[in-house]
């Protein structure tokens, strides 16, 4: 096939960026049978992770999860490059502990595009794109740089930080999407033309040092889990390479480097005006904020097996180069470390996302879906699910089926595009648990039951994998009703060993299901005792079907269930409001009743439904309640 | 047809305040059923069968067939009425009380608080005005709302929000270290130690339950409260009424069994509305009439929140006065040992030591001897040891006692789970209910106020 003849095929999906929303996106359209090109400004950075070398995290891991059960990339990636695995929030409930992988991001670039590369549909293409095209008003696919066309039905734009980036350190600065790579500069100027409003943040990331050069005697080890585990649920667990990362501190002498220099930070310079997001403050920031802190923790932790470069988070700077040397030598372990990249911050164009619909597709032009970092996003994983959910819809739109639609009540993927679309965005958005109001129901260990149903009606699913998910259900289920089922006598000995195991006796035949309501009893202790020890026959059967999972999320739904139905309590006043669908082409201004801010934000943000308008700040219960007489 | 026109709604129709008049107004298709289930007339007649823009006059009682206000009731059947729904309307007296009552009771009994604008709306939606004129009367009500809004900054409306506002604040503290310690984990951040924590939602919700108190006491002393006299025949009952009234009333006789039926009064004691009532002595008689007698004393007494329990003192306690302990067990009880000025048969001590009770005053009515002290009993009792000065209290309202104490449920509940060492996210999922609830009283909505606390205290950030 010559040059001519690649420009000619008619795609029905273009993705423009290979970074974690590009992959799940164009994986999703070409998996589901649709002709997929992606095209990235350079072929040897697919799936790139430009700050830290981690996935996971609390509130992350549920975004990754998620799409692990309907059928995402990530989670399987993960695994087969991860070189540590941690769980987080341990000594907590199962709703917000979370998994953290330190990646080897150079096996998860290769295995990435690896994934990519084999799969049917699917073309990677380098090339940098200029404008979107249309023909007679609808889009028809994209132009490069180079002059050449690529026909296309749906465009996913999915550019991260590349929008008329620019990169900053110290007082210098220059065009850039990443460090060391070009800019796309006129998408954005035609995204403007086409009617988009966009706005601009700032995001940084700190120097990388030489191994070689670190005195990790002086550091506090922080190892991986030692037990089988895994991130996606669809891989068989085992135990990981164990390459530990390490934990160091800021002192006042690192503190005073940036007082005397701080007239050189981009922050105080005036360098960098733009928002950065808060949740990753430079260490500039961090310390003039927060004065009467005297450390601050700088983790070191490996970018991959096969490297000496050493991540330094906590670090954060674009400082000038030899002012960031100083900084990094003043911290213990870190006196004669080399900077092998220094840190720097990036400015870039997004889009105010409240121009997208819950499809991520955008609202002014048809078949043209937004994902990941220029939504205002930060973070691997959030870019990843918007990439999954942009991809997915664009297919189902082809082929003329309902789109996918997560709801908060269902997903934190849910949560995310919701928050995206309703709330302003002043910084950055990171998923946090707190975002969720159905945090007890939306846990990482069920999302496969939660959302493995709809990867499978889509056609992300294997029918196996879907099955297991069903039979794993289906076992739950049964075991919750035996337990409901089972008594115990208040014998001696049964509240001797209730005593044991730290929990108070009881006086009446009690149900294992009613034990386990209790805090401090463990399914582990009660199975062991009641069933292997008393062999009581009919359970003991049973009990070789139920592995470790199964007694776990068992105890969970036991354990959790008051509290869940609490939780949705709450939020059921809100039901009732919340599909409560708005027609589009509403002149807000027209609305008599409304306060001029409800009638102000409702333009901006033009929700979908009364549930999306009662969550946008300014907008009151009563602005809510002439919204529905209008409606009516 | 619209679904949400399918439930009843219900509302106060006359503004708060002093008032001759109150106004319930119902719409939907349960608003006939549902006041014919609180409606009560002399001659039986049912409200569905009451011709429609016609009105009949009766009393509204509660579960337990107690009057709560009399009232006047207009029907307007559908589709001719406001709503082009079955409308009924119930007058009754003004003032809040009765009307915040009997919404209560619609409430209790199937219908639903109309929002803002409601009644309009099913209006508008039914057809029965176009848009302009709806918009025409939500303008109405928002002006409205606006000038009760400046009034409020100088009276009791906003001096709540000022209140609710800051319980909110020390509950979003709380929520801020306990999400900073879930979401933050990996940070190094120095969260406020748990038990402290404990403490300060303990502390909280003792400020919510203080806030229901005096809407209680408040209620009490804008209602008054019913305090029953019982005793057996003859031991001063009526004499200890006319005493605390200053004037004579009831019947006063040495003949045991003179009062038949119980006399209701209201006096004022120490600012107290007392609705008290003398009832018939308490004995076991064969006289048929004796006998009802007695039978309203017990209902009296099933009603009402204090029972002065007056024994003679000139006599030995017998088998009457027991039975009547018996029946008062839970009751608020004060005994009054009457006719001190007599020889002392039965004392104090024997009292105390026979029925565990502990506030018992000596008085004679007959010569005013004690009557202060039974005063003094009253009020402590009624009102708490403490000085309560209404206006320097926050009294609240009955919508907003009700979340408060929705919200103090909460507050419980998170506090069990931090006694019991749950992790940060089972409180947090109570405290965040509250914090919700809270605001329905204020009318804020909430954003991101939890992220927002947690950056402006914490050090956050890799």
């Amino acid at each position: 096939m010559n040059f001519e003849d690649v420009t000619k095929i008619k795609y029905d999906v273009i993705v423009v960026g290979a970074g974690h929303a590009g992959c799940e996106a164009a994986l999703a359209c070409a998996r589901l049978g649709f002709k997929t090109l992606i095209l990235t400004i350079n072929l040897d950075k697919v799936a790139l992770m430009p700050c830290n070398p981690a996935i996971g995290g609390v509130g992350k891991t549920n975004l990754v999860l998620e799409l692990d059960a309907m059928g995402g990339q990530m989670a399987k990636t993960a695994d087969k490059t991860l070189i540590q695995l941690r769980v987080l929030n341990r000594s907590k409930g199962p709703a917000v502990q979370a998994l953290r992988a330190q990646i080897d991001k150079k096996e998860y670039e290769i295995e990435m595009k690896k994934v990519m590369e084999n799969t049917s549909n699917l073309t990677l293409r380098q090339g940098i794109v200029n404008k979107i095209i249309f023909e007679k008003g609808i889009i028809a696919g994209v132009s490069l740089e180079s002059g050449i066309i690529f026909n296309g039905k749906a465009v996913i734009i999915t550019t991260g930080t590349f929008l008329r980036g620019r990169i900053i350190i110290g007082n210098k600065d220059y065009e850039a999407g990443r460090m060391g790579e070009y800019p796309a500069m006129n998408l954005t100027y035609n995204l403007k033309e086409l009617g988009f409003i966009m706005d601009r943040f700032q995001t940084a990331t700190p120097p990388r040092v030489d191994k070689k050069t670190i005195d990790f005697l002086k550091m506090f080890i922080q190892p991986g889990e030692n037990i089988p585990m895994s991130f996606s649920f669809w891989n068989s667990k085992k135990v990981y390479d164990n390459i530990p990362s390490y934990l160091t501190y800021t002192n006042e002498k690192t503190h005073n480097i940036i007082r005397e220099n701080i007239d050189k930070s981009p922050i105080r310079s005036g360098m960098v005006k733009t928002h950065g997001p808060r949740h990753c403050p430079s260490i500039d920031r961090k310390v003039i904020n927060f004065e009467h802190k005297k450390r601050h923790p700088v983790f070191v932790e490996p970018e991959g097996k096969y490297t000496n470069e050493m991540y330094l988070q906590g670090l954060t700077t674009s400082m000038p180069t030899d002012i960031q040397q100083l900084l990094v030598n003043s911290v213990a372990g870190l006196e004669d470390a080399k900077i092998i990249r220094p840190g720097y911050a990036v400015e870039y164009d997004f889009l105010l996302p409240n121009q997208l619909n819950h499809t991520l597709e955008s609202k002014l032009l048809e078949n043209l879906y937004f994902a990941g970092q220029i939504n205002g996003t930060s973070g691997y994983e959030e870019a990843a699910a918007q990439g999954f959910v942009a991809g997915v819809n664009a297919a189902l739109k082809l082929a003329g089926q309902h789109p996918l639609i997560l709801k908060r009540s269902n997903s934190y993927i849910g949560v995310l595009i919701d928050d995206l679309i309703t709330k302003e965005l002043y910084e950055p958005y990171r998923m946090y648990t707190s975002r969720s109001e159905y945090r007890l129901l939306l846990r990482p260990d069920n999302a496969d039951n939660r959302l493995t149903k709809i990867g499978f009606d889509i056609g992300l699913i294997k029918n196996s994998d879907y099955e297991k998910v069903i039979k794993k259900q289906q076992k739950i289920e049964s075991l919750i009703e035996m337990l409901g089922e089972y008594t115990i006598n208040p014998d001696e000995h049964n509240n001797e060993f209730l005593k044991a195991i730290g929990t108070s006796t009881i006086d009446t035949s009690t149900s294992i299901y009613k034990l386990l309501k209790r805090p401090e009893v463990k399914i582990d202790n009660i199975f062991k005792y009641f069933f292997e020890n008393k062999g009581a026959d009919n359970i003991k059967t049973y009990n070789d079907n139920y592995d470790k999972d199964i007694l776990e999320q068992t105890e969970i739904n036991i354990k959790y269930k008051g509290y869940i139905e609490r939780e949705m309590l709450g939020i059921k006043r809100m039901g009732k409001i919340e599909g409560h669908k708005i027609r589009k082409n509403i002149d807000y201004f027209k609305i008599k009743g409304l306060t001029f801010e409800a009638q102000e934000k409702l333009s901006k943000y033009l929700p979908e439904t009364l549930g999306q308008a009662s969550r946008i700040a300014g907008v009151s219960p009563a602005d809510i309640s002439i919204l529905m007489i209008f409606l009516k | 047809m619209n679904k949400s026109a399918s439930d009843t709604i219900a509302a106060i129709g006359t503004k708060p305040g002093e008032a001759a008049i109150g106004i319930i107004r119902l719409s939907g298709n349960k608003s006939v059923k549902l006041t014919e289930k609180i409606f009560r007339q002399k001659n039986r007649k049912k409200i569905s069968q009451m011709k429609t823009f016609s009105m009949t006059y009766g009393y509204i009682v509660d579960k337990k067939e107690e009057m709560i206000d009399e009232v006047i009731i207009t029907l307007m059947k559908k589709p001719k009425s406001y709503t082009k729904e079955d409308v009924v309307e119930i007058n009754c007296h003004g003032g809040m009380a009765a009307a915040d009552k009997i919404l209560e009771l619609c409430i209790k009994n199937g219908a639903r608080i109309a929002e803002p604008g409601e009644f309009t709306k099913r209006a508008f939606l039914n057809g029965r005005i176009d848009l302009s004129q709806a918009e025409a009367v939500i303008d109405l009500i928002r002006s409205k709302t606006e000038q009760s809004l400046k009034v409020a900054a100088n009276n009791i409306k906003g001096i709540v929000k000022d209140r609710i506002e800051e319980l909110r604040k020390r509950i979003l503290d709380v929520l801020v270290e306990l999400e900073a310690s879930i979401d933050f984990i990996e940070e190094d951040l120095e969260v406020t130690p748990y038990e402290v924590l404990e403490k300060n939602v303990i502390e909280i919700q003792k400020s919510i339950d203080e806030l229901i108190n005096d809407e209680k006491r408040g209620e009490i002393i804008k209602n008054g409260i019913k305090v029953a006299i019982v005793g057996k025949p003859n031991v001063g009952k009526s004499s200890l009424l006319n005493v605390l009234a200053r004037k004579e009333r009831a019947i006063v006789t040495h003949i045991p069994g003179t009062t038949r039926d119980a006399v209701e009064e209201i006096l004022y004691i120490e600012g107290i509305p007392l609705i008290i009532a003398d009832t018939a002595g308490i004995r076991k008689s064969k006289n048929i009439i004796e006998k009802i007698g007695v039978k309203k004393s017990f209902e009296y007494i099933s009603k009402s929140e204090l029972v002065i329990l007056v024994m003679d003192g000139n006599t030995q306690i017998d088998d009457n006065d027991c039975e009547i302990v018996e029946e008062l067990q839970g009751k608020n009880i004060i005994i009054c040992l009457n006719k001190i000025d007599l020889k002392q048969i039965t004392s104090k001590k024997e009292i105390n030591k026979k029925f565990k009770l502990n506030d018992i005053i000596e008085i004679s009515a007959k010569k005013n001897i004690g009557i202060d002290k039974l005063e003094k009993k009253i009020k402590t009792l009624v009102l708490g040891e403490e000085e309560f000065n209404i206006e320097s209290k926050i009294i609240v309202n009955n919508r907003q006692k009700n979340i408060l104490l929705d919200a103090s449920g909460m507050l419980k509940h998170a506090i069990k789970a931090m006694k019991l060492k749950m992790s940060e996210e089972f409180p947090s999922s109570d405290l965040k209910l509250a914090y919700n609830l809270l605001g329905e009283i204020t009318g804020q909505t909430t954003t991101n106020e939890i992220l927002d606390g947690i950056f402006g205290k914490f050090c956050v950030g890799k």
